[in-house]
């Protein structure tokens, strides 16, 4: 990357290429539909909470490399994610916990057929299980584009005080 | 499992691993090491593990290679002799 910057010179931050802006800004949406696509099914199917993660985080990945680093910082502030992380790991322990809650004592943690849901035994384990899956998938997609969103801003920070 | 599949994508990810780590430009080594991670996902497919194949496709070919190429930008391309 740096000799590309050093031969085309100018110091221009991106090139703004019309090919790729356009297939990422239409590959994006169905890229985060099958990203849910993936946790909502994770429990009867292949994929899951962590995988759906992962493609949901890559799609801000995607956006954030085709459309330039520089103004990604406006959309996607560090407290967002960090309360978004926090948000993931506090739906999965509360899921496990209300568990235990509903049940008063009676049910083990994530034990999710004890959840107080009008619904039938095996029915609210799947919601249970779609629910942890949920959490899941939002702290990893936060962690996925905070771990790359620092990895790539450094550099620019660097550059400024050059 | 098909024997003829199974050892055309085990010799690939064999020649591709060994290149990767022999090759002096970074940027070539990512990319193999992403067309490493595609492979083993197809040899994870040929095994009926769909679910390990799809967490090798998300996270070795896609997550790991966006990282390492946002590392290889703090860094210099060329690796010293």
């Amino acid at each position: 990357m740096n000799t590309e910057k050093s031969e085309t010179g100018e110091g221009k931050k991106r090139s703004g290429d019309v090919i790729v802006e356009t297939v990422s800004r239409v590959m994006v949406p169905f890229i985060q539909l099958f990203a849910l696509y993936v946790i909502m099914h994770g429990s009867s199917g292949p994929g899951g909470g962590f995988q759906g993660g992962v493609i949901f985080g890559a799609s801000f990945v995607l956006l954030v490399i085709a459309f330039g680093i520089v103004n990604a910082g406006d959309r996607f502030p560090e407290a967002v994610n960090t309360a978004l992380f926090s948000t993931g790991v506090y739906i999965y322990a509360g899921v496990g916990l209300l568990c235990i809650i509903c049940s008063f004592g009676a049910a083990q943690y994530l034990n999710y057929g004890f959840l107080s849901l009008p619904v039938h035994f095996e029915e609210r384990r799947a919601l249970g299980m779609d629910f942890i899956e949920i959490g899941v998938g939002i702290t990893v997609m936060a962690v996925i584009a905070e771990i790359f969103f620092n990895l790539a801003w450094k550099k620019e920070e660097d550059e400024g005080e050059e | 499992m098909i024997i003829p599949i199974d050892l055309i994508l085990l010799s690939l990810v064999v020649v591709l691993a060994i290149v990767a780590i022999t090759v002096r430009d970074l940027l070539s080594a990512i990319m193999l090491l992403s067309a490493y991670s595609f492979l083993m996902a197809m040899v994870w497919v040929e095994m009926h593990s769909v679910d390990v194949a799809f967490t090798e496709a998300a996270v070795g070919a896609g997550a790991s290679t966006a990282f390492l190429i946002a590392a290889l930008s703090r860094t210099v391309r060329w690796e010293k002799k």
